[in-house]
C-alpha cells in the first residue's frame, strides 16, 4: 500500500517570476510583496522563514490563487495559476477542519466532493490515517481531538487528494514544543516516503533546518527574497542527529545572521518586533551557540 | 442518566431553585389572603399608610388582588375534566405549529438564498427590513380582512411572528461561516452544490436551531394575543378558541383563578415546546455537545 500511495504522487513545480502584490490605491498604497522571484522545485520540501507580519501569508494566497499578484507570474508546471485547485492544498495556521465532521468524513471530504470515493480512496483514506496516528479517531469530531490530531487529520484530509504541491502555512504554530517535535517527525517521515513538492511557511527556524531541503530567507515587509540556503542534511532525519550535527548549526547561523541583519534594518525603521529578535539574537550569539 | 439525575440532586443550585419557588409560591399565598389578615388591628398603620398612597385600605395593592395558588390549584383540577380545556390547548397548538412549520418551510430557504446569493439579498433584503419592524400584532386587522377565513388569519399572525426571526438567524448564522472553511472546500475541487450542502447547510444548522427555538416562543406570545383580539373564532363555540381566548374567557365571566391557569398553560405549553425543539436540535448538531 504504500508503495501504491507513493506511484500516485504527482509532484509539480512552481515558478514565481517577478511576483508583487499591493493593497488599496494611490496615496494609501502599500506594498506588501516586492518583486519575488524563486522556484518551489518539484519533489523538494522547500522552506520559507521570514520575520512575522512579513507578508508570507500573502503570498500563500496568491499561491493557492485565493488572490491574483499585482504584477509577475506564478506558474504551477507552466501554467499560470489563476484560481483555488486541488492541485495546490493549503494547510493553513489555524485548523479548517469542518467542525460538524467526524475525521473520516473530513478526510473523505475532497474525493466525495470530486465523486471519486471509490474502494481504493477508502482504502487510501485508511492508509493516511493510520500514517498520522488516528485510526482510532476516525469516527471523533474536530472539537474532540487535540490540537496536534487536528493538525495531523488536516494534514491527511490535504493528502488524499494528491496534490501537485502542498503549501503549508506555520501549520504547527502554536502547538507547544513537545508536540510540535513529535509532528516534525510525522510530517517530514511523510514527505519522505512520497517525496511530493512541499512548500512550507514559518517563523521557526529549528522547524525550518529540521524539515528543509532549501530554506528561503525572506525579508522585512515589502517582501523579497534575501538567501537561498540549500540544506544538505542527509534523509532520513532524526531530530537528536540534528541537534549535534555541526553542518545543521551552520546553516542556522547562516540564515539566523540573514535574519539578524534583515532585523536590525526594522529595528532602525521603529520595528518592535524586530527589536525582541535583536535582543534574542544577541544573547543566542554570547552564548557562543 | 441515572448519576445524571442523582448529580442534579445533590447540587446545590438545584435546592436553591427549589427552595426559592416554595418561598414565591408562599410569600403569594399569604399576599393574595391579605384581605383576612389586614383586618387584625395591628395592621391599621399600614392600612393608613396605603390609604395616604391612594391604594385600597383593606388589602395589598396588585397581589392582594391576585388569586392565591391554592384558589388556581384548585380551579385547574376543575378545569381538568372539561372538554373545552383540552380543546382550549388543541386549537393553540394546532395554529402554533400550522404558523412555525410554515415560517420553517418559507425561512430556512429564504434565509439561505438572502445569504448565499448576492442578486437574491439586494432585492429581498431591503424589503424584509422594511416590513421587520412591524409587529405581528399590527397585522391583525389586516389579517382578518385579508384571509378567507380566521383560522387561517391567527396562523398568518404566528407565522409572521416566526419567520423573522428564523430569517435572521439563518442570514446571520450562514453569512458567520469563517472563510476558511470555503476556501478549504474550493481548494479541494468542491462544487458550488456541494459547497452549498455540505458546508453552508451544516454551518449554518446551529443557528437554524437557535432561530427555531427563539421563534418557537414568541410564536406562542403572538398566538395567545391574537386570539384575544379576534374572538379566537367563536364559530368554535364557546371555549373552543384557544388558550387566549380562554384567558380571555375567563376574564369576561370574572372567573380570575381560571385566568391564572390560562397563563401558566402557556407558560408551560410554550416551555415543552422550545425543549422539545432544543432536544431535536441537539440530535441535528452532534459536533456541539462534544467539547
Amino acid at each position: 500500500m504504500a508503495d501504491d500511495s507513493a506511484n500516485r504522487v504527482q509532484a509539480g513545480e512552481i515558478a514565481v517570476e517577478g511576483v508583487s502584490k499591493s493593497y488599496g490605491m494611490a496615496k494609501m498604497q502599500k506594498e506588501v510583496v516586492r518583486g519575488c522571484t524563486f522556484t518551489i522545485e518539484r519533489g523538494k520540501l522547500t522552506v520559507m522563514i521570514g520575520p512575522s507580519g512579513c507578508g508570507k501569508s500573502t503570498l500563500i494566497r496568491l499561491l493557492a490563487g485565493f488572490e491574483s499578484p499585482s504584477a509577475g507570474r506564478i506558474a504551477l508546471d507552466g501554467e499560470e495559476i489563476r484560481s483555488p485547485s486541488r492541485d495546490r492544498l493549503v494547510l493553513f495556521q489555524e485548523s479548517a477542519l469542518f467542525p460538524w465532521m467526524t475525521t473520516w468524513n473530513n478526510v473523505m471530504y475532497g474525493p466525495r466532493a470530486r465523486g471519486e470515493a471509490g474502494p481504493e480512496t477508502v482504502e487510501f483514506a485508511e492508509f493516511l490515517l493510520q500514517k498520522v496516528g488516528l485510526t482510532e479517531f476516525r469516527n471523533k469530531y474536530p472539537g474532540q481531538l487535540s490540537g496536534g490530531m487536528q493538525r495531523r487529520a488536516e494534514l491527511a484530509r490535504a493528502m488524499i487528494n494528491n496534490p501537485k504541491v502542498m503549501i503549508l502555512d506555520e501549520p504547527f504554530r502554536g502547538l507547544d514544543a513537545m508536540t510540535k517535535e513529535l509532528m516534525w517527525e510525522y510530517y517530514s517521515r511523510l514527505f519522505e516516503e512520497n517525496r511530493r513538492t512541499n512548500f512550507f511557511v514559518t517563523t521557526d527556524i529549528d522547524e525550518a533546518v529540521f524539515l528543509a531541503d532549501r530554506i528561503l530567507v525572506m525579508s522585512n515587509i515589502p517582501t523579497q527574497v534575501r538567501a537561498e540556503i540549500e540544506v544538505d542534511l542527509p534523509r532520513p532525519r532524526r531530530l537528536a542527529d540534528l541537534v549535534e550535527s555541526d553542518r545543521a548549526n551552520d546553516i542556522k547561523k547562516q540564515a539566523l545572521s540573514i535574519l539578524h541583519a534583515e532585523a536590525m534594518r526594522s529595528f532602525s525603521r521603529g520595528s518592535k518586533a524586530a527589536a525582541d529578535f535583536v535582543e534574542a539574537y544577541l544573547k543566542r550569539e554570547s552564548r557562543g551557540s | 442518566m441515572r448519576t445524571k439525575v442523582m448529580k442534579v440532586l445533590g447540587s446545590q443550585a438545584f435546592w436553591r431553585g427549589i427552595v426559592a419557588i416554595v418561598v414565591f409560591l408562599v410569600l403569594w399565598e399569604i399576599g393574595s389572603r391579605s384581605k383576612m389578615w389586614m383586618a387584625y388591628e395591628v395592621f391599621s398603620p399600614l392600612r393608613e399608610a396605603l390609604g395616604a398612597m391612594g391604594f385600597k385600605k383593606n388589602y395589598l395593592p396588585w397581589v392582594g388582588a391576585v388569586p392565591a395558588p391554592s384558589g388556581v390549584v384548585m380551579a385547574w383540577v376543575d378545569v381538568l375534566g372539561h372538554a373545552g380545556y383540552w380543546q382550549s390547548w388543541y386549537m393553540s397548538f394546532l395554529r402554533v405549529i400550522g404558523g412555525f412549520a410554515a415560517a420553517m418551510l418559507i425561512g430556512i430557504p429564504f434565509g439561505l438564498m438572502l445569504a448565499v446569493n448576492r442578486v437574491a439579498h439586494g432585492i429581498g433584503f431591503p424589503t424584509f427590513e422594511v416590513l421587520r419592524p412591524i409587529p405581528p400584532l399590527a397585522w391583525v386587522p389586516a389579517s382578518i380582512i385579508f384571509w378567507p377565513t380566521q383560522e387561517l388569519a391567527i396562523m398568518f399572525i404566528t407565522f409572521l411572528g416566526a419567520f423573522y426571526t428564523i430569517v435572521i438567524n439563518v442570514v446571520g448564522g450562514a453569512k458567520s461561516i469563517d472563510v476558511r472553511y470555503f476556501h478549504a472546500a474550493q481548494s479541494m475541487g468542491a462544487s458550488r452544490w456541494d459547497i452549498f450542502r455540505r458546508i453552508v447547510l451544516p454551518g449554518t444548522l446551529p443557528s437554524i436551531v437557535v432561530g427555531s427555538a427563539v421563534g418557537m416562543g414568541i410564536t406562542w406570545e403572538v398566538v395567545v394575543a391574537a386570539e384575544m383580539i379576534s374572538g379566537g373564532g367563536s364559530q368554535m363555540g364557546g371555549s373552543g378558541g384557544g388558550l387566549g381566548f380562554f384567558i380571555w374567557n375567563s376574564y369576561v365571566g370574572g372567573s380570575y383563578e381560571q385566568i391564572v391557569v390560562g397563563m401558566i398553560s402557556i407558560g408551560i405549553a410554550g416551555f415543552f415546546s422550545s425543549e422539545l425543539l432544543r432536544g431535536f436540535g441537539s440530535l441535528l448538531t452532534p459536533w456541539l455537545k462534544v467539547r
